[in-house]
């Protein structure tokens, strides 16, 4: 076990070095720089400007110096948002998009496994229509246009949910839904098609066969083998949410980092949209590694070494 | 198979055999596709959205960006000719939505046609050369896979450009990890089966054994992908169209027009109704057609 985490690890930084250097290059090589929208500014100015950023080096000296940073836990400061250092604007959107992404991946998973249980034990009734129907509905549907529907009806028709901004939990309800809601539904097809299959299964039909009753047989039996196949979709469960709360943090107007990036990759940020590829990409890697040893220890056929 | 009491030898059973005959993979496919409705539906239902993205704009008086001043922020309706109704610059929906699904069915097309030759490519090659250096080929394939790629095509839509081309190449340099992955997979496990062992025994030539036993079954899957990966990218380019970062004005896609609905939602609802329900029953007749072609190409169910 140990083994296996240490070289999960070691793998990790190939990855993260392959990224940052992927980005910066793609950001550094393209034309046009992060003062194109200052138009007045005096050529000398721009200068000073440009080598106080040291953007008036070549890519590979500025890529030598951003990388030392790097290994000194320095991200470097913010262009754009000039009173605010990378790993400042870091620390005030994460609480955001984290406390979003961990509860709307919460909330699909309890009600895409239930969902899907639940439809699966009743197959083929109006139960299971339904929850199916629900699903391939949730899948059609693009979160980016659930969420200003719910805005409409439960903040601005039955105004009982705040439509935009950041305070308590009630700000949190609706963001929270529509992220879960496109999870929501892969997850219950998932897990109804897995629960089938278990459900079918001859150990299943020996518990039935030595009389063990429905609920037993359900819970301690057909539940931990039939939810595999869903946790070994929490890697692509987790990258959906990330590349969801981009947009729903746009769309409420949430301050979290997905509206730093798309803000800072329009103002040519560069050290901002770095720091949080380089925070995702690091998030997303631990994440799956966290995945794949949850499911060693989950699934007694798979020796995780 | 074996010799009923009223036939006689195996002559007779041979002229039999090369009477009856066989059915392809692919009439067996077409068989049973035939017979799923919802496949079906799915695919009428495309063709009628690909009229509609094709013909729409000859059937109405009004262009993509002409302005009619006497209906600005007009609802449906069928007195006007303003079927889909306006926006608040007065220009028609019905023909919006229409050259909206132009763009976003091409970008859907093209997008799956660059990750479709890229991820071929690539998983049949580490499938051919195997070994070693298909292996690093495929580590390099699950390094990508950890990450959350829209962050990269946001960057090359953002800093590199505005262009509608590099949508194209953004979307399809990224999507193309799963069909190298299937190929690959698909590609190992044929070459591995006895009944390719056999053929190679009989003195069938490599080209010969590709053709006959490799291609058929990798093509199955690779369908079924396609058919998913369309709606997949539509969507993407949808996503980044949303957030402004897609497709421009005046060229206007299912996302950009998604967006201009979702700002006016309360005073103008059909802004978003139309174009969004264009998208999900778009969605929904591919994801049919594949869950369709699945059941029809899987010979494990037969």
């Amino acid at each position: 076990m140990t083994a296996f985490i240490v070289r999960r690890l070691l793998y990790a930084i190939p990855t993260l070095l392959a990224i940052i250097t992927l980005s910066f290059v793609l950001m550094h090589t393209a034309p046009g720089g992060p003062f194109d929208g200052d138009a007045n500014l005096e050529p000398e100015i721009l200068d000073n400007l440009k080598s106080a950023y040291n953007l008036d080096k070549p890519v590979s000296i500025q890529f030598i110096s951003y990388m030392n940073g790097i290994l000194h836990g320095d991200l470097g400061p913010s262009i754009i948002r000039k009173d605010y250092t990378v790993s400042e604007l870091l620390r005030l959107g994460l609480p955001v998009s984290l406390s979003l992404g961990i509860k709307a991946l919460s909330l699909a998973l309890l009600m895409g496994g239930v969902l899907g249980a639940i439809a699966a034990l009743r197959q083929n009734s109006w139960v299971d229509y339904t929850v199916m129907t629900l699903s391939m509905s949730g899948i059609a549907i693009p979160n980016f246009v659930v969420a200003p529907v719910l805005t409409l009806f439960f903040g601005v028709y039955l105004n009982l949910l705040p439509v935009a901004g950041w305070g308590d939990v009630r700000h949190q309800i609706l963001p929270v839904i529509a992220l879960a809601l496109p999870q929501v539904a892969i997850i219950s097809r998932l897990m109804r098609s897995s629960m089938i299959e278990v459900l079918r299964s001859n150990y299943i039909r020996t518990a039935r066969a030595k009389g063990l009753d429905h609920r037993r047989i359900v819970m301690r039996h057909a539940l931990p083998a039939a939810i595999l196949p869903v946790v070994s979709y929490l890697g692509p469960a987790i990258a959906g949410i990330v590349t969801g709360s981009v947009v729903i943090e746009q769309i409420f107007e949430l301050p979290g980092v997905g509206r730093y990036f798309i803000q800072g990759a329009i103002d040519r940020d560069y050290p901002l949209v770095m720091g949080i590829v380089i925070f995702f990409a690091t998030a997303v890697i631990f994440m799956n590694l966290l995945v794949d040893i949850i499911y060693g220890v989950l699934d007694p056929k798979i020796e995780v070494e | 198979m074996g010799a009923a009491p009223g036939s006689t030898g195996l002559p007779d059973l041979l002229t039999e055999a090369a009477v009856i005959k066989g059915r392809s993979l692919w009439q067996d496919a077409w068989t049973r596709f035939r017979h799923n409705r919802a496949a079906i539906a799915g695919m009428a239902g495309l063709a009628l959205i690909a009229f509609y993205a094709v013909f729409a704009p000859f059937f109405s008086a009004y262009t993509l960006d002409g302005l009619d001043y006497t209906y600005i922020q007009a609802g449906p309706s069928l007195a006007n000719g303003h079927w889909f109704g306006t926006d608040s610059n007065g220009r028609d929906l019905f023909v919006r939505t229409a050259y909206g699904a132009r763009i976003s069915l091409l970008i859907g097309l093209m997008t799956t046609i660059i990750a479709l030759s890229i991820g071929v490519t690539y998983g049949a090659l580490a499938g051919f050369l195997g070994g070693r250096i298909g292996n690093i080929m495929m580590r390099i394939v699950d390094v990508l896979y950890a990450l959350p790629l829209i962050f990269f095509i946001i960057i090359l839509v953002t800093v590199v450009g505005r262009s509608i081309f590099l949508v194209f190449v953004g979307i399809g340099a990224v999507e193309w990890l799963t069909m190298a992955r299937i190929v690959r997979g698909q590609t190992l496990s044929v070459k591995q089966k006895e009944y390719v062992d056999a053929a190679r025994i009989a003195g069938v030539s490599s080209a010969k054994i590709i053709q006959r036993h490799i291609i058929p079954n990798v093509i199955g899957p690779v369908v079924v992908f396609v058919t998913l990966l369309i709606p997949t990218n539509i969507l993407i380019e949808s996503y980044l169209s949303f957030l402004g970062l897609g497709v421009q004005e005046p060229m206007t896609s299912w996302g950009v027009l998604i967006k201009q609905g979702s700002n006016n939602l309360e005073s103008m609802p059909w802004l978003l109704l139309f174009p969004a329900t264009f998208l999900a029953l778009t969605m929904f007749c591919f994801n049919f057609i594949g869950d369709g072609l699945r059941d029809a190409l899987d010979p494990k169910d037969r």
